[in-house]
């Protein structure tokens, strides 16, 4: 979000010579994130080579799960599915989850923000719930709830919404004193308050607080599905610990990391689209 | 009283005798754990309907809080601010205010921003009317054309003529400026001090400006009002500016008078009551 504003498209003819600088550019920025990745793989290597390393090296990973990388949608019942239904699975329980945290968060966070007394009365409570870690409300929610998606769903609910709430009544409460001021001398309804000030004032702060909750979920479903079983990459990579298969591990912790990166993006390419063009900083 | 020779204009003022805007024994004091903290201590003053007063003084005078409570912002410890005899009580579009930081709705056009409040203030009028106020109002200050920019496109210059169309869209009874131009290069300034002065003249409007420019007050002003320092600040000393109407710069600056007054408003500022900070 640290883009320059002044980033427009002009309406200048495509220019041959500028397009191929542009790719160059890209390509040079590509070759530091390559070598450390070479690097990186190198010293893996090394350190793995010996007759009793305990992890396998880059090239015996590869050869052992090239059926999971080339196959992902594999389906052969129960929980022995290709990596993409396993991603997929915990992709959905993270958007049942994640979605009701972004309702109820950003409906708390600008109740809270606008009134003082809901503020002070609340505020502590928050600030102490959200240092819970994710894993810790699993227990509690299994005993509500008795079955193991719903409270894998309300495990990342509870961790997806502080963040959420606590940076939406920030956004309120930091709302200029001008703008205020401008719909008081104005007379605004309260509605017209809402969507021409309160909202649009308040929504970069949203998107930080939604970006923030979307990796902490994705970081508490892993978590959270070692616990409960069933399908899920998650309880795939605990599954694959049991069974010794540290290839498998490895390559599923390759895949959270990338799917983790492109939520992340995810979030930043949606706040793209609905920030106004004045508030991208 | 020295009167520059004017054809068509002989008044020295727009303004009736009426007064309009009244002061009466104006105090605002807060309270602090060390006992009570007086901004402004017994302000007394009648602004007639049609004059332009600016209020002059040192940073910490109390002049914001003096506006503040005029636009209904805050209010009075002591005492009562009335307009046409109603004691203000709340803000409301009969006292619109021009912010000093522009204060537009950056995330809505130029239009947008005047139409906000047209629509607020005029519910009951026909959408075509609403339309034409908006676009009326931005032509008075010479910005049809960029009616559907964002304020991040716009000039400072140009901001702080969309809020004074905004302002104005709303047909106040008195327009109050705080600091309007202070953050302006000062050919832009002047330019917008005098557009200023024609909207004053052709709206008839009660103008209360704050200003720290004693060339601007006196190039705008009927009166001006000079504050001394807080805490407890009061109104040190009322300036009649003579200048005949409508007014012209360069004439003025040639005006021996001009310098007499300039003079007084330095002495009564930096001398008498010189900034302890300064």
């Amino acid at each position: 979000m640290t883009a320059p504003l002044d980033i427009r498209p002009t309406r200048s003819r495509f220019n041959l010579q500028k397009f191929a600088n542009s790719a160059l550019d890209a390509l040079k920025g590509l070759v530091p994130p390559v070598v450390a990745i070479l690097i990186f793989l190198v010293i893996w290597q090394v350190l793995t080579m010996g007759p009793d390393a305990n992890l396998p090296t880059p090239v015996r990973t590869v050869q052992e799960t090239w059926e999971l990388i080339i196959n992902p949608f594999f389906n052969y019942g129960g929980t022995d599915k290709g990596l993409f239904w396993q991603v997929w699975t915990s992709l959905q329980r993270v958007a049942l989850g994640f979605t009701l945290a972004a309702v109820v968060g950003i409906a708390l966070g600008i109740l809270v923000g606008t009134s003082s007394l809901m503020y002070s009365a609340l505020d502590p409570l928050f600030q102490i719930l959200r240092t819970v870690p994710p894993l810790a409300w699993l227990p509690i929610s299994l005993a509500a709830f008795q079955q193991a998606n719903p409270s894998a769903i309300f495990v990342i609910f509870i961790t997806a919404i502080w963040p959420i709430i606590i940076n939406t009544t920030e956004g309120v409460r930091q709302i200029p004193q001008d703008y205020n001021n401008v719909a008081r001398v104005l007379q605004l309804s309260k509605s017209e308050y809402f969507f021409k000030i309160l909202f649009p004032a308040t929504v970069p702060y949203i998107f930080t607080g939604l970006r923030i909750g979307i990796g902490l979920s994705w970081l508490a479903i892993v978590a959270a599905e070692m616990l409960i079983g069933g399908v899920g990459i998650g309880f795939f990579i605990w599954d694959a610990w049991n069974s010794s298969r540290i290839s498998d591990i490895i390559i599923a912790i390759l895949y959270v990391g990338i799917v983790g990166l492109l939520l992340d993006r995810l979030i930043v390419f949606v706040g793209g689209l609905v920030l106004p063009e004045e508030q991208k900083q | 009283m020295q009167v520059l020779n004017s054809p068509t204009q002989t008044s020295t003022s727009y303004a009736t005798q009426e007064p309009f805007l009244i002061f009466d024994n104006l105090s605002k004091v807060y309270p602090t754990p060390t006992g009570d903290f007086v901004v402004l201590d017994g302000i007394d003053l009648a602004i007639n309907e049609g004059e332009f007063v600016c209020v002059i003084g040192h940073s910490g005078c109390g002049k914001s809080t003096l506006l503040d409570m005029v636009a209904g912002f805050r209010q009075p410890t002591d005492g009562e601010v009335r307009l046409q005899t109603q004691p203000i009580q709340a803000p409301g579009p009969d006292r619109m205010v021009v912010f000093q930081n522009y204060s537009l709705l950056p995330w809505l056009t130029a239009y947008e921003n005047i139409y906000l409040g047209v629509k607020s203030v005029f519910p009951n009028k026909p959408e075509a009317a609403k339309k034409h106020i908006v676009m009326e109002h931005l032509e008075m200050v010479g910005l049809a054309d960029v009616a559907n920019k964002k304020p991040s496109a716009l000039s400072g210059g140009m901001k702080q003529r969309v809020c004074i169309a905004r302002a104005l869209a709303l047909r106040p009874k008195v327009l109050i400026l705080d600091e309007p131009f202070g953050a302006l290069d000062p050919i832009t300034r002047e330019e917008l001090q005098e557009e200023l002065l024609t909207i004053w003249r052709d709206h008839q409007i009660t103008v209360l400006m704050i200003t720290h420019d004693i060339d601007e007050a006196l190039f705008l002003s009927d009166r001006v009002v000079m504050m001394t320092n807080g805490p407890a600040a009061k109104i040190g000393e009322i300036m009649l500016v003579p200048f005949a109407r409508p007014r012209d710069r360069a004439r003025m600056m040639e005006d021996p008078k001009f310098y007499e007054l300039r003079n007084e408003a330095l002495d009564f500022l930096y001398n008498r009551h010189a900034h302890a900070d300064t």
